[in-house]
């Protein structure tokens, strides 16, 4: 009850807190008066009983204050402290402003950049028991994971008993013709159980059955849940009606859930990481017989298989080694005809596998945000400490009116806080905008893309951390301050002495510098490798070639000869374009992402080796288009036809391994799925022309062969037009395609692009570094110049009248130049000696993504120290040369 | 000068001198101090700095409560008057007080 009274009282006297201050005033001044008089009665003077009564009144305004306190709610004086941290932040704008970007962009950058690593590289995937499911892999002699061939596959899945469930998946892009407009869509080909492995199961219709899935089955098809809202207008009788995909009808069985995760939804969501752009899926139904010459041998599928509980991927791994070498003996010549046996079977798991190629420049972009914010945290750090330092007369002039040290330390906390979400709020934005420029940036193998969105833990993290260091730091000189000396702080504003405070300063610009060096040598080593690696001939000449896909589709063509024909009249009228100087078809495209490789045996070697080499189905003027060199013999031409026997190019590096002599040419294998068939007639080496990078400007793997698409097995129906021309290529772009669609409108057309920018695109993994390493070490250069900058003009600052002494006692404006600029670059010269060691240990971890740059490279360390140096010293400058300026006889006047 | 060899009042009793002030006549806060400064033939004096604190806890617990009137200098002041739970904790505080004082003399004497 007397809590109640009390609370009512309390609310009485805050709404009516002008009031109450009022009366305490009058109450007070009446009791002072009363004293004067007192004390005059007395017959004290009337000037020094006022002065008395004052003085023994005490400090009005503190009395105030305390009685206040005990009226007031806590609150107030928060809200109190909160506008006056306002205002002091208004007063001081370049301060606020800075402390405030500097805090967005560290905690910006840092959040954006793990948004999008975390889902990648550590969340795990979006499937029950997700460890559970593995990608598994042939492996040759070098070690590096194959995919596998379905014979293999078959091999597993009836010997093997670590896996719960097992799959092989492969590209099909089907051209949709329901409905008004045909649309080419991404789909996978799939074996029954893929769903299975995954743990998905669909939301509507039912999943694959192995029924399904066998050689010459039905036409089913299970669609996306966005292709059935987009194509569909999600129809829910969609199940059991058919649609038409290559001019056959399907069937579809299915619809599988949606990709977007639906946190109340107790159904999971569906997100197929293997092939995120993937709509529709059919059953694979490869022939179970396994015929040597046929595409059940091609390493072109990948695999993935869920283990068993409680078997681990390296058990499986050892299982499949001991039950794989009696399947094989068992179908000797099917691997004959896929390039050999498998050394080993590698069973990884699916997370590891699908993140393998980005991740080294994941880590290394992390590491990268990491160290900058690291450099915001050292910066904010030193802006505060500068700060306290310029405010300790404040600070003291407070204590001396009666503000205890804790009222001190909460005014600067709120301070501190205010500017913690000022420059959090901006922070957000900058990740939001971050998160949508790396996106756009990724490379396009970066799995998970989806799932990246702005992580607010990240933000709070990374917002925390700045926060508390810098105010943790800021929070000491003003404690220091308020406990001082009062009167000598008060009077701090001549300073004769560099407080403490200025040695953490240079401190931590010393440690900012360091950090610098190391992300601007990163940056610098990478820059290296990036001119290195585009340095590298392709072994053709992009310039000036146009390339694109075309790909074969629909019942326009029922034999192997309509299709042949349909290519060659496409060709023949694409060179008849305008400004085509020289045009090809090939079934494989350097540096597109393409990658197909056949066995091939050598006469000469028979039963030996069946290395896997490039295989290229060309056009005769290939060598033309993409300016390929022809080292000796001769170039493939239109009599290479069936039925002349099949005449082969070999690649430079491969002639030369296998013939020494040089005698290459004349040669005769076996090439593809005749590899290791003795009965197969022999091709001939009819010339060999120079190596050409297929998968990458860093990888040599130089071995490829050449036939032309006649006399290949088979008739590719997926092939890539090259064409020379003198003038702009990406210009003759829609000619070339109206050329092709002369002959035949319904053919798609994809992956339009010249083979400059192919090349360009293969490296996009390092490129994607390091755009994000040269924007980093920017910023991370920009704040340490103003670190050394804001630390070295302070010092001026407080050091005025020491150097006006100095100018009185006749150093020149160049000694005191010299003084400022050498105490500024000896902190630089520090920093870099601290960052030296740390780029060392730093670079290291960079490796991985270096090509021919060593971590140490020379070259690259001086130019960057070089570069901070230079830099440093601008910074230095302008605070020395404001010293230089320093008139003696003002200063010295000014005491 | 005027502060000095003036003894400091014993911690806590502050309230207690007011209240028993008040309970004589209702008075203004320069009164309570003049009041018990010449009550305690100048021994006690309260100091300012702790008398309006005071005031306004006491004002706060609903043991005291205020009002303008005016002086007999016609000034306007606030003039405090014990309410009915000021004069039962008046009471609890003289009893408290007298038990404290009682024991201190205890120990005095016997120690």
């Amino acid at each position: 009850m007397e809590t109640v009274f009390r609370l009512f009282r309390k609310i009485r006297i805050l709404f009516r807190r002008d009031r109450f201050r009022s009366d305490l005033e009058e109450e007070m001044s009446f009791h002072r008066e009363q004293l004067e008089r007192e004390l005059r009665e007395d017959g004290v003077g009337a000037e020094e009983s006022r002065y008395a009564a004052q003085r023994r009144f005490g400090n009005e305004l503190l009395l105030q204050e305390q009685s206040h306190d005990y009226v007031a709610f806590s609150g107030e004086s928060v809200l109190q402290d909160i506008r006056f941290a306002t205002r002091q932040l208004r007063k001081n704008r370049g301060f606020a402003a800075t402390a405030v970007i500097i805090l967005a962009l560290g905690i910006g950058a840092t959040t954006a950049i793990f948004s999008v690593v975390n889902p990648v590289l550590f969340q795990p995937l979006p499937y029950p028991h997700p460890d559970r499911v593995t990608m598994v892999w042939e492996s040759r002699g070098d070690g590096l994971p194959l995919a596998v061939s379905f014979g293999t596959f078959l091999g597993i899945r009836e010997r093997s008993r670590s896996f719960q469930a097992m799959a092989v998946e492969k590209t099909w892009q089907p051209t949709i013709t329901t409905s008004a407009e045909p649309e080419r869509l991404n789909g996978q080909r799939v074996s029954a159980d893929y769903f299975r492995v995954l743990g998905i199961t669909p939301m509507a219709g039912r999943n694959f059955q192995p029924a399904d899935d066998v050689y010459h089955g039905p036409n089913v098809v299970i669609l996306s849940d966005r292709l059935w809202r987009r194509r569909f207008g999600s129809n829910p009788h969609i199940v059991g009606q058919s649609i038409k995909l290559d001019g056959d009808l399907y069937t579809v069985i299915g619809v599988l859930p949606t990709d977007t995760p639906m946190p109340r939804m107790r159904t999971r969501h569906f997100e197929n990481v293997l092939q995120p752009s993937a709509e529709l899926w059919a059953p694979l139904q490869y022939n179970p017989a396994l015929p040597a010459d046929g595409r059940e041998w091609g390493h072109h599928l990948r695999m993935i298989a869920r283990l068993r509980q409680g078997v681990s991927a390296n058990q499986a791994g050892n299982e499949l080694q001991v039950i794989l070498p009696a399947w094989a003996q068992s179908h000797a010549e099917g691997y004959k005809s896929a390039g050999g046996l498998p050394q080993r079977i590698l069973v990884h798991s699916l997370q590891d596998d699908l993140t393998r190629d980005v991740k080294p420049a994941l880590l290394a972009i992390l590491g990268a945000v990491a160290l900058l914010l690291a450099i915001a945290c050292v910066n904010v750090t030193n802006l505060l400490l500068a700060r306290g330092a310029q405010r300790r007369g404040e600070f003291a002039m407070r204590a001396a009116l009666g503000a205890s040290r804790t009222r001190v330390a909460r005014q600067l906390v709120t301070e501190s806080l205010l500017l913690a979400i000022l420059g959090g709020t901006l922070a957000m934005v900058v990740a939001a905008a971050g998160v949508r420029a790396i996106v756009a940036l990724s490379p396009p193998d970066l799995p998970r893309l989806s799932d990246v969105r702005v992580n607010t833990s990240v933000f709070a993290f990374a917002a925390g951390i700045t926060l508390l260091v810098g105010f943790a730091f800021g929070i000491v000189p003003a404690l220091y301050a308020a406990r001082r000396d009062l009167q000598a702080a008060i009077q701090q504003n001549s300073s004769r002495t560099t407080g403490g405070h200025q040695v953490m300063r240079r401190v931590l610009v010393t440690v900012e510098v360091g950090l610098a060096l190391v992300l601007l040598i990163s940056a610098g080593l990478l820059l290296r490798s990036v001119q290195r690696i585009f340095n590298v001939p392709p072994g053709f000449d992009p310039s000036h070639v146009l390339s694109m896909q075309v790909q074969e589709a629909g019942d326009h063509f029922q034999t192997d000869a309509d299709r042949q024909r349909f290519f060659d009249e496409a060709l023949e009228a694409v060179k008849h374009v305008p400004g085509v100087k020289s045009a090809a078809f090939t079934s494989q495209l350097p540096l597109s992402g393409d990658s197909e490789t056949f066995g091939m045996e050598f006469q000469e070697y028979p039963n030996r080796d069946f290395e896997p080499a490039f295989r290229y189905a060309v056009s005769p003027d290939y060598f033309a288009a993409m300016h390929i060199p022809l080292i000796s013999g001769r170039l493939l031409n239109e009599h290479d036809r069936p039925p002349a026997p099949v005449a082969v190019l070999i690649s430079e590096s491969l002639a030369r391994r296998k013939f020494p002599g040089g005698d290459a040419v004349g040669q005769r294998v076996h090439i593809g799925p005749d590899t290791g068939e003795a009965n197969k007639p022999w091709a001939v080496v009819v010339g060999v022309v120079g190596d050409v990078k297929q998968t990458s400007l860093a990888l040599s793997e130089p071995d490829a062969f050449y036939t032309t698409s006649r006399q290949w097995a088979w008739v590719d129906d997926v092939r890539s037009l090259v064409v020379r021309t003198p003038a702009d290529p990406a210009a003759l772009t829609s000619a070339v395609r109206r050329a092709i669609w002369s002959v035949d409108k319904d053919q798609p057309i994809v992956r339009v692009a010249t083979m400059d920018q192919l090349v360009a695109a293969s490296e996009s993994q390092r490129h994607f570094a390091l755009v994000l390493f040269e924007a980093f070490a920017l910023v991370a250069l920009l704040l340490a110049a103003t670190g050394i900058y804001g630390v070295l003009s302070g010092s001026v600052t407080e050091r005025t009248r020491e150097i006006g002494v100095r100018a009185a006692l006749g150093a020149s404006p160049g000694d005191i130049l010299a003084l400022v600029f050498r105490q500024g670059m000896t902190l630089a010269a520090i920093g870099v000696a601290i960052g030296l060691a740390g780029a060392m240990v730093a670079s290291g971890a960079l490796t991985s993504l270096l090509f021919g740059t060593s971590p140490l490279d020379p070259l690259t360390y001086a130019a960057v120290i070089a570069l901070l140096l230079g830099i440093a010293a601008f910074a230095c400058l302008m605070p020395a040369r404001r010293a230089a300026r320093i008139d003696p006889a003002i200063t010295l006047r000014a005491e | 000068m005027l502060m000095s060899d003036k003894a400091e009042l014993l911690p806590g009793t502050l309230d207690l001198l007011i209240l028993r002030t008040l309970a004589r006549a209702p008075l203004h806060g320069y009164g309570i101090a003049a009041s018990i400064k010449r009550l305690s033939d100048d021994v006690l004096t309260v100091e300012e700095g702790s008398l309006y604190p005071a005031l306004q806890r006491l004002l706060l617990r609903g043991w005291v409560k205020g009002e303008w009137k005016m002086t007999e200098t016609n000034r306007r002041a606030r003039f405090y008057t014990l309410t009915a739970a000021g004069r039962k904790q008046l009471g609890i505080e003289v009893s408290e007080y007298e038990r404290m004082i009682a024991a201190i003399g205890r120990v005095l004497q016997n120690a």
